[in-house]
């Protein structure tokens, strides 16, 4: 974020600028980012570039990230929680190889996470940023397609539309069955999609002392949320917000506290839970916590149910 | 007639040209509280564009549109903030459209519909949000398990209706309808009228109703406007206007009319 580069990435010698955008580029998604953090939830237009991976693997993270990422920064990549995925990965590279910064798969030496679904478990400090990979940052656009809409409605803060969609979830499903890209309100203000994250991390993104940036690179929307800024889940007063939870334990370190992914392990039924979050679950397993399915353990355990 | 001094809108002189061509020229009335309007001609004479002027969705060339608010008295619609004009279009006010289609939301259940506008106005509670929803759906003759059906399993009269009972929901005092009969079959419309007649007199709703059937016009409103190329050419009581007819389009109008 303190750089502003111009020269030539000497380390690798490519034909590339640092961070693969060129200067203007990146002074224009930092002008919007700026307006982003100055209005929190606040969608800006920025004019998104081509990126030489396809709309919906993160072309609006990369972007936000190439904008902010300085030569001393370190960045962590996670898809779905898991800095070992194609998509995580492939990002990784890409920045390693066009800014040749340092990268990790540890949350605490990261200064820059870039995130597909997951906020990390173990919180996140104020000298880290999180930039979000969104596909669709219009929250109202379930149930108002025009977009000169949309924008009146955030205008004047006609929000009663987002609670006919709580209240169509809870009358078909007797409960709010939104699991994922949970609205939240920002700041007593906008209305927010916080990105296709599980409704898990929402409270984590209430007063988080990281900066959070949005980046939507096929819709070329850029939002933010500033340090310390209030964020609450949309409910009813009689259905109020509520977190997933697992009866089971992560078969790997058993934390009972995170995220959990279900695996299918064969067609015989059997299933294991696991910490969807791969740096906090191998923590946990360097620290000694041992799941029932950890290969350390004796076979046989609690595989069948 | 409800004997109200106050009009619960004013229109004065308007006139909507759509550049060289006229929408609708110097029309003025007033409508009172519990009043029903209702405004007939053929096709193309400048009702719908009256009516789009006056319930604030079309500013006019020319012309002023005053309301009665609630609160703050009575206020020009073009002239106070778009914030406030479409809390008055959502809260005291009322649209109800010829193809239910463009009044519904289609891809939420009907109790979604119904509830959209109490969630609008600050309505936080399911339970009480859905209760309303249903003795809603009562009211308009509908029955209460289809709460949850999509809009789109109900015939064209049911549609509607909902869209009645949605528009009504936050008891608004003014409904403006274009031809809310139209496209609908002949028992299905007197149903509906029927309907419509007990609401508008157990809620003393001021309705502004456009139609070009003038059986709907006789059975529903109070006074009748006719209309033709643009220029109000006739008004009075419904009863005065459709029995001694003056002008000579009126009087071309009513002879048209199949007797039995």
């Amino acid at each position: 974020m303190e750089n502003t580069q111009t020269s030539q990435n000497t380390e690798t010698g490519a034909a590339y600028n640092f961070a693969y955008l060129d200067e203007q580029t990146k002074r224009m998604i930092r002008r919007a980012l700026l307006k982003a953090v100055a209005i929190p939830g606040y969608q800006v237009p920025f004019a998104g570039r081509e990126m030489p991976m396809p709309y919906g693997w993160g072309t609006g993270g990369v972007q936000v990230t190439a904008a902010v990422i300085g030569p001393d920064d370190t960045l962590k990549v996670i898809d779905q929680g898991a800095d070992d995925t194609t998509n995580a990965v492939s990002i990784r590279q890409f920045f390693a190889k066009t800014a040749g910064v340092a990268t990790t798969e540890k949350t605490a030496e990261a200064s820059i996470i870039q995130t597909r679904h997951r906020i990390p478990e173990k919180p996140l400090r104020d000298d880290q940023i999180l930039v979000y990979q969104v596909p669709i940052p219009e929250p109202l656009r379930f149930l108002e397609p025009r977009e000169t809409e949309t924008r009146k409605m955030h205008a004047l803060e006609e929000y009663g539309l987002m609670h006919v969609k709580l209240y169509e979830d809870i009358s078909r499903h007797g409960h709010i069955a939104t699991t994922y890209a949970y609205p939240v309100m920002v700041d007593g203000r906008y209305v927010m999609d916080p990105s296709p994250t599980p409704k898990f991390d929402n409270p984590k993104m209430n007063m988080m002392p990281a900066l959070q940036l949005f980046g939507a690179g096929r819709e070329k929307r850029i939002y933010a949320l500033p340090p310390f800024t209030r964020v609450e889940s949309l409910d009813f007063e009689d259905h109020p917000f509520s977190v997933q939870s697992w009866d089971d334990e992560c078969g790997m370190c058993s934390a009972t506290d995170s995220y959990l992914d279900e695996v299918i392990l064969d067609d015989k039924g059997n299933r294991m839970f696991v910490c969807s979050d791969t740096d906090y679950c191998t923590e946990r397993q360097d620290a000694g916590h041992r799941g029932p399915q950890h290969h350390d353990q004796p076979l046989g355990g609690k595989a069948a149910e | 007639m409800t004997q109200n001094n106050t009009p619960l809108l004013r229109v004065s002189d308007l006139t909507m040209m759509y550049g060289d061509r006229v929408g609708c020229r110097n029309v003025s009335f007033d409508l009172r509280p519990g009043e029903v309007l209702g405004i007939v001609g053929e096709s193309g004479s400048g009702k719908s564009t009256l009516l789009r002027s006056i319930s604030a969705q079309q500013e006019p060339t020319k012309g002023v549109v005053e309301y009665h608010t609630r609160i703050d008295g009575i206020r020009d619609v073009y002239q106070i903030s778009e914030a406030q004009r479409r809390l008055l279009m959502r809260t005291d006010w009322a649209f109800v459209h010829q193809n239910a289609r463009d009044g519904l939301r289609m891809n939420v259940s009907a109790g979604a519909n119904i509830g959209e506008r109490l969630m609008a106005v600050g309505d936080r509670h399911y339970g009480n949000i859905r209760a309303a929803a249903g003795n809603w759906l009562g009211k308009v003759e509908i029955a209460e398990e289809r709460l949850d059906d999509l809009p789109s399993t109900f015939s064209g009269g049911m549609q509607q209706r909902l869209q009645i009972a949605r528009n009504l929901v936050t008891s608004p005092r003014l409904v403006f309808m274009d031809e809310p009969t139209g496209g609908l079959d002949v028992s299905v419309q007197a149903r509906l009228l029927d309907l419509l007649r007990g609401l508008v007199h157990d809620l003393n709703l001021a309705v502004i109703i456009v139609t070009h059937d003038l059986a709907v016009a006789r059975l529903l409103s109070h006074r009748l406007m006719v209309m033709q190329g643009g220029a109000v050419i006739e008004s009075g009581l419904t009863d005065q206007v459709l029995d001694d007819p003056q002008h000579a389009y009126t009087q071309l109008l009513v002879s048209s009319i199949l007797q039995n």
